[in-house]
């Protein structure tokens, strides 16, 4: 699985970046050395935003170091270069001071922007309430009082190196969360024991799950398919074992899924009010016999 | 600059010989060599447990541990960088060079100076000791944050142990620098003319008073929460665990600043003499480490962004942390201007000081980007993160104490060390370490989690690579050692100045410096 391409492309686009010599959005998605490509209102502000500052970034860094370079190639003893003694330049020293200000304010505002953009979960169509145990997830859809966990998928063997690793190693889950695409959905963040964090890079959502807090934070998906993400927050043993996979799928199917869920869950609550009332019963006999 | 008092030397000085004199030592210069040593061994403890995460992440799957192993593996690597290594080793700086730099005879308070590096030998057995206990080492990261670390066994108990003892170690430490700097400084040694390296360090030292007593509190509070029935961190019990974490990160950032400050110092100390030229904006240096330090208390929480801070606390902490870019651009921008029109020669200490100030950047550069919350979002817990405080982290601080190392051993030592040797041990430093760290933002960008045992495919590549490179720097610190002790053991005399007529009075003494010096305060004008 080792993909020389891969390298390649991460070293052409960082020379790419650092001499402008090509745009590299696309090279850097395509081999996933960047943000991946968003499928979100946020997930997109967020991509510009962090091509933006990582372009700034890249232009200061070439700026000072063709300075220091060009310094480190001419102004040397070798060279028979004769040093000169100035130690100030109040004019300079103002400069540089200044010039990163305004770099920084242009920085902020559209991140500032993104920000409450991010922070806004009001008037939410969904809300998916999400618990983090050690270690799988559990998720609560409050509108229509379906609940369920999502463990893990991936087979011990393949861990352990004695099974061919599958194409979504450590990726997948049995239980998929599945969402209606073009809807804002809500999600409610706790922990049952210790700090979690729920990250999935497409959907652009983290934010951590604390027992004793009710965290929030919001998406919407525009497009159809299934986005994987992993607990960010070490939890534990199994912290690197917790994944999340996220099925985003059209309006009817969502609603058809939720029907079904409904049903099985009645249906499994029926067949445990049997067992109870079965056990209960057995054990008024018993007590009968006595 | 003239050669002073080589004459009366060492004739009344009696001490201890063979390993008493170490224990029993009051000498700034034994101290400074002893903390030093044990920075050293911590180095290659901590390295050799990197090398160990390393390996495991060599290949997709677990093959040479189990998680909570490698969860050990990634706390106490940590621990022992931060508390071990770059710490001691910056206080060992500090020993030897502050009363060589101000016209001091010795530090103020010379007994309190032995205790605070014989507790550190202790504070990190204990540390170690951890690994024998049931539940193992701590597992639960560096930042040891709660519910995590209650669940935790007695590995934890003695790790709050050892962060206490290092703890006071460090305050004691810091207090003697501030009274010798305070109280010993030469007559006309006034603030203004004092370097670089003991501005940083006596600005350092009061971050250390301020901030290393909270992070006593916030563990003593787990210790309390997980024995004696307190709930500070336990919402079961009413307690909150994001307290922990802000309490955590009022020591943990200024923390970051400790370990960087100092590294700022020795390399306005080289770049100047290499370039043959004044520093750049002494004063503006001054009041930059001065404005660094008084950022560092109110940007903590941009630690935490994700824990789900209301929105106003989120732009808050997003403003103050972005001004930190601007006294830390202004040291980078002066440092090249001193460079600018010099005379450059580019001996291994300049190597590294010029290779610290690239490296940095790139470090404080992806700095300012976590500092972005709305990005911060997607890099925060990935290994974009592990790759950026690497960079400010090991380019900075660590290359920092090796530039240093190499710049004043001759003058410790007498000697001058192996050049070739040297640069050599610079590049593959330099070329391992960015094989070892550069691929990691890749990794972060592309979705992979710190902290994590295994890993998906996709990020087989970056993390073969980055293994290769740590193997790679890890063997290269070997060579540090050994180029070290030859240097110690013999060489080319060094003259009393080493280098082309550098600036400060440590080089107006011979090489190696008496055991006592400037017994006669020096006369700075």
């Amino acid at each position: 699985m080792f993909r020389l391409e891969k390298v390649l492309a991460a070293l052409t686009t960082t020379f790419a970046l650092l001499t402008m010599a090509a745009p590299v959005g696309a090279e850097t998605q395509r081999w996933g050395l960047n943000l991946p490509t968003p499928v979100s209102p946020i997930g997109h502000e967020i991509l510009e935003l962090h091509n933006w500052i990582m372009l700034i970034c890249a232009i200061i860094f070439v700026a000072v170091f063709a300075v220091m370079f060009y310094s480190i190639y001419a102004h040397r003893k070798s060279k028979g270069h004769e040093a000169s003694q100035f130690s100030h330049s109040t004019f300079a020293e103002i400069l540089w001071t200044v010039v990163p200000v305004l770099i920084l304010v242009g920085m902020a505002i559209p991140a500032t922007a993104t920000l409450i953009n991010m922070e806004d979960t009001s008037e939410a169509d969904l809300t998916v309430k999400i618990t983090g145990y050690q270690w799988k997830w559990n998720y609560e859809y409050m509108d229509y009082g379906v609940s369920f966990y999502s463990n893990l998928a991936t087979p011990r063997e393949q861990i352990e190196n004695k099974a061919e690793k599958g194409e979504h190693y450590l990726l997948e889950v049995d239980k998929h969360v599945v969402l209606p695409v073009n809807k804002k959905i809500r999600f409610l963040l706790t922990a049952n024991d210790v700090i979690h964090s729920w990250w999935v890079p497409e959907i652009a959502v983290k934010k951590d799950a604390i027992p004793g807090y009710i965290n929030e934070i919001w998406t919407l998906i525009e497009k159809p398919g299934i986005y994987r993400g992993q607990c960010t927050e070490l939890c534990g043993k199994d912290h690197g074992f917790m994944p999340v996979v996220v099925e985003a799928v059209t309006e009817e199917e969502f609603d058809a899924w939720v029907a079904k869920k409904v049903a099985e869950q009645e249906q499994s609550s029926i067949d445990q009010f049997q067992l109870g009332t079965e056990s209960l019963v057995q054990t008024v006999e018993v007590g009968a016999l006595r | 600059m003239a050669t002073a008092e080589v004459a009366h030397h060492d004739h009344h000085d009696h001490h201890p010989t063979g390993l008493m004199r170490w224990v029993t030592t009051t000498n700034h210069k034994d101290i400074g060599t002893l903390y030093l040593i044990f920075a050293f061994i911590m180095f290659l403890l901590g390295g050799a447990m990197a090398l160990v995460i390393r390996a495991e992440l060599f290949q997709p799957g677990l093959q040479v541990v189990d998680p909570h192993f490698f969860n050990q593996m990634t706390t106490v690597h940590a621990l022992v960088m931060v508390f071990g290594a770059i710490m001691p080793g910056m206080v060992g700086f500090a020993n030897w060079q502050i009363p060589l730099m101000i016209g001091a005879p010795d530090m103020a308070l010379p007994r309190l100076n032995n205790w605070s590096f014989w507790i550190l030998p202790f504070a990190a057995t204990l540390l170690m000791s951890s690994f024998l206990t049931g539940g193992g080492g701590p597992a639960a990261g560096w930042t040891l944050y709660a519910p995590l670390t209650i669940q935790g066994g007695m590995g934890v108990d003695l790790t709050i142990f050892a962060v206490h003892m290092l703890g006071v170690s460090s305050v004691l430490g810091a207090i003697n620098i501030i009274v010798t700097v305070f109280n010993m400084r030469a007559p006309g040694m006034h603030f203004m003319k004092m370097p670089l390296f003991v501005w940083t360090w006596l600005i350092t030292a009061f971050l250390l008073i301020a901030v290393m007593p909270v992070f006593a509190g916030a563990v003593t509070m787990l210790l309390t929460d997980r024995h004696f029935g307190t709930a500070f961190f336990d919402p079961a019990g009413g307690g909150d665990p994001v307290l922990f974490q802000h309490i955590f990160w009022f020591f943990g950032h200024p923390e970051v600043y400790i370990m960087i400050l100092p590294a700022f110092g020795i390399i306005s100390a080289i770049i100047p003499t290499f370039s043959r030229k004044p520093l750049f904006g002494y004063t503006s240096m001054v009041l930059a480490v001065a404005g660094i330090a008084f950022l560092s208390f109110i940007v903590w929480a941009h630690h935490m962004f994700t824990v789900g801070m209301p929105l106003v606390g989120e732009i808050y902490f997003m403003y103050a942390t972005m001004l930190i870019a601007v006294p830390t651009g202004v040291k980078i921008f002066n440092w090249v201007a001193t460079m600018w029109r010099g005379s450059m020669t580019f001996e291994t200490p300049m190597l590294f000081g010029v290779g610290v100030v690239f490296l940095f950047t790139i470090g404080g550069l992806s700095g300012l980007m976590l500092g972005i919350t709305p990005a911060d979002f997607q890099y925060h817990d990935t290994y974009f993160v592990v790759a950026h405080f690497h960079y400010v982290l090991f380019s900075g601080s660590a290359m920092a104490m090796m530039g240093g190392t190499y710049y004043w051993l001759p003058k410790w030592t007498g000697h001058m060390y192996d050049e070739k040797l040297g640069k050599w041990h610079f590049w593959l430093t330099s070329i391992f370490f960015n094989i070892a760290f550069f691929p990691q933002h890749f990794l972060g960008l592309a979705g992979m989690p710190r902290r994590i045992p295994d890993y998906a495919l996709q990020f087989t590549e970056f993390n073969v690579i980055s293994s290769i490179g740590a193997f790679g720097l890890g063997i290269t610190q070997l060579l540090f050692g050994y180029i070290v002790y030859k240097c110690i053991k013999g060489g080319e005399k060094a003259t009393s100045e080493v280098w082309d007529n550098p600036e400060g009075l440590e080089w107006t003494l011979p090489s190696p410096p008496p055991y006592h010096t400037f017994e006669t305060p020096p006369v700075v004008k």
